[in-house]
Parts: structure tokens; C-alpha cells; sequence
């Protein structure tokens, strides 16, 4: 079948673009900036549908805590906007342009709430899915609807603004979201310990986070990793790096930074990073650069792991025993990102999903016969997979956006 | 509500026998004293008793009961304890009320993971009972939180007053096990982030009983801050106090809780329970803030001179633990000291954008005037949710019409304004007539296709959020108009 592409100008347009695909039986590929392309399953659509229309920030009052936007608006350009107010998007996503080999851009807003993407920060602020409000779209029957509002108190029907996050544009294109914004900290640093075992990272983590010092930022890079880091007191540490975040006034920094080095105390030294280094650190903690290979795509499979934070250490060896690679724990062990060596047929899946005890993992970034082989996303048990189905049917009855996206029929 | 089905109600000693096939005979109850303790819930206004009271004690039980109801066609309305603000758990007189009191056992608490698992029934302020000892809590905190349990707190995506910092129940909990109206048993998530796959843990919460039956909840807890202090600052004007609120969060604090009151509700406080409100001021400001000692030092020192710039005429600082719990007192117990004043009282739960609240406080005192009944405000301002408190008397004819209306007016003003019907209480019974004024058709008939995957009988707790029902095959019925190119001018490339 030859396919169509379009690129609708108003809320209307889609919508009769979308009641065409299903007239059509012609399913569509949702895209906004194209970042993300080569991130889950290989997708059969013949045609496109480019959202790119639905862009600019239409409203963003600082004060208020809120902003709204076209799903398509740069990732950069809200930074932008909210930096020069001293705000920022409290959940960090990671910009995943440089991780796709065919990517040019980087990537849209409305792309980070689809794929409900989050750094650092999220074991303490949350993910994309807790700081979208409200947003308007066409569901794959054609209909434009709206759920939420601009107010963070909302119980009024269902949340499907959490619906959407994560649903990967299998269940309407959106065409505007309202998120919350929150202040920036004055002050950002990180205390560096030297020369744990993973373990004991894992152990030093999870008190540093049950402590009352309330820590932004819990990450740990083997010393292989730490070598590639950008920041010269992570990479000339010769030894593996576990960092720990604290941001605020500060007055309330310098006290925590002194009562954190104070409990941690390692054999092979404590340094702390100043607000300028630790932005750097962290920005490349969220966007994995080091783990990349010098910053180059090579297109090696590259996983990321949500694991009870307390079995990162075991289950990130027990992979990398088994495959060749690289790996690097954020979340105090709870996020775990692996970029395997070539060559496995399976890109690794079989020994991340024996190792794994719970949790779930997802191949961010992994050729398409790969991605076409292995599931790109964990798969469900029968019974949910069935629900996940039905309620797939209820927005899109006729599978014309993003079908197969996430999961086969889906 | 639907109108009770006749046949139903004919086959209720059946259904009896059938549910004592395999619960104990004491756990399904039959008798009229007892299911009379089940007719309604926080929203008093609105009695039922239900047909049959089960009260299962496992996981399993539950499933059970609820296959067979779906097997006979016979409608669930899920109780927690009961404290609903908007008859979320209002039973049905031809429906079976499955009460989870039972379920009050604290499974697992996991400090290195920071997690508490435990069942619904346990109360909200249970949670945190059972880790203070180790220095943790659970942060969101609803009023009732001494009664109301976690699985309610589920249901409803309940909030509190410290929401502003720490979030609602949807952003402090990590997992769920549920049942279906199939008697399916399904966990989502654990102690990892973010369930893979659609996120069902983020639709279950607040769906107010209509998508399945939660049984086990695994919670984030929170390491407790070093210090916790509370400003009482006093305003001659209500803008001036809203205007402060948005002054703090323009400097970039985000206090743990800011609350507001106004002039009715500082009086009815301070006559109940004297916590030493000023009360030759318009509006008054709980603000707290919490974390290290030099932090709430700097951070007091800044929002006090925020408010002494915002025309501020008393700012008070909390020296102790027992001034702290003493500014809070009069804030905390405002519901029942307006009830002290007033024979009755109705509680609303609209939330608007900030900077509109002396636009919504004006119109609400006109609205005030026009239905001849007194209003007391108690917000929580740092996000904007409204507990206007209409005084009525129920004994007076046409009083709670009159209320009932008052309220509506008010929601339909948040709306109107940029803000929605309920903040933190849920749409029960009592807002369900008023969601057209949120929502269109198209997008109340989307939602009810959400319920359809889960429950395509409409079996569970049906009546409650939905003005209008709707039959699962009519809402999945689409035309198709086949062959129609859409806008030939569209670009494409």
C-alpha cells in the first residue's frame, strides 16, 4: 500500500486527516520532531502524520507554576523559556536525539510526555507522567477531546493525562499540553565518593536517600564509565564514582554537602563538584553520554532498566557477566542503563530478563532487525496485555496511529 | 441514581446463599440495623442502604465475589471507610457494597527502598504510625487522614495540606494489586518506578471505585525533615493575601503547605479552639516550611519579608513544636468549628489559578447575598483549591436546595475561570450532574470507553461520576465516511 503523509495546521485538519486514515484503513505514524524514530518497535505505517504544526509555547505564567505548549515545541525551547524565569521542567527529561543515529533534532515536548521520559531527578520529583496537567488531541476515532486542566489539584474524571504518558501516540495525537513547571535551585552540588564496589554503592545510595538530607540525585559509574565522563574530577578519578546530588538555597546545601561527606566517609576519598560542574555531571548522567561510545552512535543496543533500586548492583553484574558492555546505575540503583556490545543475536534480551527479578526493561536504542525480533518494551502478562488491548479499542478501534508501536495488535 | 432493578432485588437470598458458599455467614450481611451503618458516607446528605454487605477478608474472596457478581449481573459499589466528601461509596439498593475494612494489615515496610506495602483498609495516618519509629512518614495527608484508608485515599486521589510540595496520593505511590469485575487479580507496579506498558497505576488512582477493586497499595515513604516551623501572618485584606501566595512561589520557595482562611472561618476557629488567631485581619496565612535548621532559617527570614511587603500586619513565628501544632489546630479543625456556628454547613472543593482568587472571592460573596447564606472560606492556597463552607440549616425549608445550588454556582465560577469541579473530594454523586460544565460530550463519552475496558457491564459503582450512562456497544460504534480525501489543500510532502 502506498502511503500518505500529512501535515495537518489546526485541530481540525487532524481530525479529519485522522476519520480519513481510518476511512482509508491507512495507519499512520505520529511524529513531532522525529528524535525519537528509532525508539520502540519497528513501525509497518505506510504513511506520516507530522505534528510539527502544533508548535510554540501558548502560555506560561511563572508565578502560577504553569505552562502550556504545542506538543511539537523544541524540548529547548521550553528550557529556554522557562530558564530565563529561573524554572525548569522539575523531572529532567533526557534529550534522546544523540542517541539515534538518524536523528538531526532534538527532541519535542510533546515526545517527552508520550514516552513519559524522566532523569535524575525522578525517584524524588517524579516523572513526565506527574507534571502534565492537562492536554487536547484526536483520538484514532477522529474526535478531539480534552482531559485535565492547569491546575495541579484535579480529581475531576479520570487522569488520562497519565493515560497518555507513556502511551507512545497509540492513543491520540495530541495537539496541546498544560504542564507544571517548577522553580530552579540556587544552589546544585554533588558529593563524589571514590572506589565503591557496586554494592557498596548501592549501600551508600539507599542511605543516602533514606537520610533527612534530601538528595536530588543518586548515581553510580563503574570506573570504566567514569573515564568518559566530560567533568575532569569524574574522569581523572581512576576509580568508579558514585555521586549524590543536593540542590537548594545555599545555606542549606553547604550544611547537607558537610553532613553527607561526614556519613559516607569511602577509603579512596570524597571530592564535591560546585553548581557549574554538577549541571554539567548531571546533563550527562540524564542523556547517558558516557556510556556512549565517545559520544558517537554506533548503534549498539542500548537498554535501560527499572529495578527495585536496592537489586541494581546484583542484576547490573549478572547482565554484564553474561554480555559484554557497559552499564551505569542512576535512581540509587533503581534505573539501569546498559549498552551491550554487538554481536549477541538477541541484543542481550535473554540474560536481562534472567537476571531481572521484577521490574521492567526497554531497548531505548537498537537496530530495526533487532527491534523487530525482540520485544522492544517488557512484555505483559496475558491478562493485562488483554486489558491494554481494550483499552487501545476505546481510542483507537481501527489501529491507525502508531500501530504496533509499543506492542503487536496495539 | 439508576433505578433499582426489580428482578435483582428478587434474587437476593439466592445471591446470599451463594456468597455464604464461601464466606463466612458474619461477613455477609444481611440484617436492616446492620447494612443501615453502610447508607451513606462523608456526604451525609445522601442515604441508601445497600441489598447485601460483604466484607471478604483475602485477596481471593474478593475475586470471588466479584465474578459472581458479574456472572449474575449484579451491580459492586467498594467501600473503604467511608469518609467520601461526595458519595463515592453511596451503596445501591439493588447493588452489593463490598466493604475492605477488613484488609487492615501492614505487609512489608522496606526503609532501604523507602517503601511501605500494606492493604486498603489501612488508614492513611496508619502508614505513618507504622515507620515513624525509623524517623519516616507518608506525606500526602488528607483532613480525615485518622480515619480514612489508604485504599479510599486510592480511589480518590486524595490530597491534604501538604499536596503543594510533596504531591498527591498519585505521585507517592508505586504500585497496586487490583481485582477486576472478572474476578482477574492483576499487580501493577512494585517497588521500581514506572510500570511498564500503559499506565494503570496512574488511571486506578482517582477513578472512585468504577474501574476495579485495589487490594494491596505499595506506598513511597519519605524521610522526615529535621525541622518543621509554620508562619501565622496576618493580612487586612484577602488580596493582599493572595497576592502574598503568589510572591512566595515567585521567588522560587515552594513552602510545604500554605493555607488560607478568611475572616468567617479565622472567627469560627478561633471561637472553638483558640489557637490565637488574630482576628482584626481579613485573611490569615499558615505558612510551613520544612527541611535542615539553616534552611527554614533562611527561608523564614525571606518569606517574612515577603510578607511584610505584601502589607502583612501580624507575622508570627512558630518557637515549638506545640506552636506549631497550635496554628495548625484552628486551621485543622475549621470544619467542625463552622459547624459549631452554623446547624449545617455544605463543603466545596473547586480549585482555580491562583491570581483569580479575589475575582472568585467577590463573586462569591455576591453570590453570598443573592441566596441569604453566609459562606466561610478555608483554601489551600499554595495550589489553589477552594473549601468555600456554605452555612445553611436543614431544618429551615428550601435551606439545602438553596445550598446546593449556592455550590453548584460556585463550581460552575472555577470552571469558568480556568480551574475544575473538584480538587481533592471526587465527583461521586454529588458533582455528576455538573461535568458537562468541565466536559464536552466527545469527551465524557472517551472517558466512559476507559471504563468500558475494565468493566463493559458497568457493574462497578455505576451512577457515580457520569451524568449520563452509556451502553459499551453504543459508545463503540463509529462511521466511518469512506473515500473522503480530507482538505485536498492540506501540504504534503
Amino acid at each position: 500500500m502506498s502511503g500518505q503523509d500529512f501535515k495537518p495546521g489546526s485541530e481540525e485538519h487532524l481530525a479529519e486527516v485522522v476519520a480519513y486514515a481510518v476511512a482509508a484503513e491507512q495507519p499512520l505514524e505520529l511524529i513531532g520532531r522525529g528524535s525519537k524514530r528509532g525508539f520502540g518497535r519497528a513501525m509497518q505505517t505506510a504513511g506520516l502524520l507530522d505534528l510539527s504544526g502544533f508548535s510554540g509555547i501558548h502560555m506560561y505564567e511563572p508565578d502560577e507554576l504553569v505552562m502550556r505548549a504545542g506538543p511539537a515545541t523544541p524540548l529547548a525551547e521550553i528550557e529556554a523559556a522557562l530558564a530565563a524565569e529561573n524554572q525548569e521542567l522539575a523531572f529532567e527529561p533526557p534529550h534522546m536525539g544523540h542517541l539515534q543515529a538518524n536523528a538531526v533534532t532534538d527532541g519535542s515536548i510533546g515526545g517527552v510526555f508520550a514516552c513519559n521520559l524522566a532523569g535524575p531527578r525522578r525517584f524524588r520529583a517524579g516523572s513526565a507522567r506527574d507534571h502534565l496537567l492537562g492536554f487536547r488531541g484526536v483520538s484514532g476515532r477522529g474526535e478531539i477531546f480534552k482531559s485535565g486542566g492547569r491546575v495541579v489539584k484535579n480529581v475531576t474524571g479520570y487522569d488520562l493525562c497519565k493515560l497518555m504518558c507513556g502511551s507512545f501516540g497509540t492513543l491520540a495525537a495530541m495537539t496541546e499540553v498544560t504542564f507544571k513547571v517548577l522553580p530552579r535551585a540556587e544552589k546544585i552540588w554533588t558529593v563524589l565518593a571514590f572506589g565503591l564496589s557496586a554494592e557498596q554503592a548501592v549501600r551508600a545510595m539507599a542511605d543516602a536517600a533514606g537520610s533527612p538530607h534530601d538528595v536530588s540525585g543518586l548515581c553510580h559509574l563503574p570506573t570504566e564509565v567514569a573515564a568518559r565522563s566530560s567533568v575532569d574530577f569524574v574522569s581523572g578519578a581512576g576509580t568508579s564514582v558514585t555521586a549524590i546530588r543536593l540542590e537548594g538555597p545555599a545555606p542549606s546545601v553547604t550544611h547537607r554537602a558537610a553532613a553527607l561527606k561526614a556519613m559516607l566517609g569511602t577509603a579512596e576519598g570524597i571530592e564535591e563538584l560546585h553548581t557549574h560542574r554538577s549541571v554539567a555531571f548531571w546533563r550527562e548522567v540524564r542523556d547517558v553520554s558516557p556510556l556512549l561510545d565517545g559520544g558517537t552512535v554506533t548503534g549498539d543496543p542500548l537498554w535501560r532498566l527499572s529495578v527495585t533500586p536496592t537489586e541494581g548492583a546484583r542484576t547490573m553484574t549478572g547482565i554484564l557477566d553474561q554480555v559484554p558492555g557497559r552499564g551505569l546505575m542512576d535512581w540509587a540503583g533503581g534505573q539501569l542503563w546498559l549498552a551491550l556490545e554487538p554481536g549477541a543475536e538477541d541484543g542481550g534480551f535473554d540474560s536481562i530478563r534472567s537476571a531481572m527479578d521484577g521490574g521492567h526493561a526497554t531497548l531505548i536504542r537498537g537496530a530495526a532487525d533487532l527491534r523487530a525480533r525482540i520485544p522492544v518494551f517488557q512484555p505483559q502478562p496475558a491478562p493485562l496485555a488483554a486489558l491494554t488491548k481494550r483499552i487501545k479499542d476505546g481510542f483507537d478501534p481501527r489501529g491507525v496511529l502508531n500501530p504496533g508501536r509499543v506492542v503487536e495488535g496495539v | 441514581m439508576p433505578k433499582p432493578d426489580e428482578a435483582t432485588i428478587a434474587r437476593r437470598s439466592d445471591l446470599v446463599a451463594a456468597f455464604r458458599d464461601f464466606l463466612p455467614d458474619a461477613h455477609v450481611i444481611v440484617d436492616e440495623a446492620t447494612l443501615k451503618a453502610f447508607e451513606s458516607d462523608g456526604l451525609t446528605a445522601y442515604r441508601q442502604p445497600p441489598m447485601i454487605a460483604v466484607l471478604p477478608e483475602t485477596t481471593e474472596e474478593v475475586s470471588r465475589i466479584l465474578k459472581l457478581c458479574r456472572d449474575w449481573g449484579v451491580k459492586v459499589v467498594p467501600r473503604g471507610s467511608g469518609t467520601s466528601l461526595s458519595g463515592g461509596a453511596l451503596p445501591l439498593a439493588d447493588g452489593v457494597l463490598l466493604g475492605l475494612g477488613k484488609f487492615n494489615r501492614v505487609l512489608e515496610i522496606d526503609y532501604d527502598n523507602r517503601t511501605a506495602t500494606v492493604q486498603p483498609g489501612v488508614t492513611n495516618l496508619a502508614i505513618t504510625h507504622a515507620v515513624e519509629g525509623e524517623g519516616f512518614y507518608y506525606a500526602p495527608d488528607p483532613s480525615s487522614q485518622i480515619a480514612c484508608s489508604i485504599g479510599g485515599n486510592v480511589a480518590e486521589n486524595s490530597g491534604g495540606v501538604h499536596c503543594l510540595k510533596y504531591g498527591l496520593t498519585t505521585n507517592n505511590i508505586l504500585g497496586i494489586e487490583m481485582v477486576t469485575i472478572d474476578g482477574e487479580i492483576l499487580r501493577i507496579g512494585g517497588k521500581h518506578l514506572d510500570a511498564e506498558g500503559y499506565d494503570l497505576l496512574g488511571i486506578m488512582t482517582g477513578s472512585e471505585g468504577l474501574l476495579g477493586v485495589v487490594t494491596e497499595v505499595t506506598v513511597r515513604i519519605l524521610r522526615k525533615p529535621e525541622t518543621v516551623r509554620a508562619l501565622l501572618v496576618g493580612f487586612p485584606t484577602v488580596e493582599q493575601g493572595g497576592d502574598c501566595v503568589g510572591r512566595i512561589i515567585g521567588a522560587g520557595i515552594i513552602p510545604a503547605g500554605m493555607e488560607m482562611m478568611d475572616r468567617p472561618a479565622i472567627h469560627a476557629a478561633e471561637a472553638f479552639c483558640h489557637a490565637g488567631y488574630p482576628l482584626d485581619v481579613e485573611s490569615i496565612l499558615i505558612i510551613e516550611l520544612d527541611g535542615p535548621e539553616v534552611e527554614v532559617d533562611h527561608l523564614t527570614e525571606i518569606v517574612s519579608g515577603i510578607c511584610t511587603d505584601c502589607g502583612a500586619v501580624s507575622v508570627r513565628v512558630s518557637e515549638t513544636e506545640a506552636e506549631r501544632m497550635n496554628f495548625w489546630a484552628g486551621r485543622k479543625a475549621a470544619f467542625p468549628a463552622v459547624g459549631r456556628i452554623s446547624p449545617d454547613y455544605y463543603c466545596m472543593d473547586g480549585t482555580i489559578p491562583r491570581r483569580q482568587l479575589p475575582l472568585v472571592l467577590k463573586r462569591m460573596s455576591e453570590m453570598s447575598e443573592k441566596y441569604g447564606l453566609g459562606v466561610a472560606n478555608v483554601f489551600h492556597a499554595g495550589d489553589g483549591n477552594l473549601h468555600p463552607l456554605i452555612l445553611y440549616d436543614a431544618n429551615a425549608p428550601g435551606e439545602l436546595e438553596r445550598a446546593e445550588e449556592f455550590g453548584s454556582d460556585i463550581l460552575r465560577l472555577c470552571v469558568e475561570v480556568g480551574g475544575v469541579l473538584t480538587g481533592e473530594h471526587g465527583v461521586g454523586v454529588e458533582k455528576r450532574d455538573l461535568m458537562p460544565e468541565m466536559f464536552t460530550e466527545v469527551d465524557l463519552n472517551q472517558q466512559q470507553r476507559l471504563k468500558c475496558a475494565f468493566d463493559p457491564d458497568g457493574l462497578l459503582n455505576p451512577g457515580k461520576v457520569f451524568p449520563t450512562l452509556r451502553r459499551c456497544a453504543e459508545l463503540g460504534r463509529m462511521h466511518i465516511h469512506r473515500g473522503q480525501m480530507p482538505f485536498p489543500d492540506l501540504p504534503r510532502f
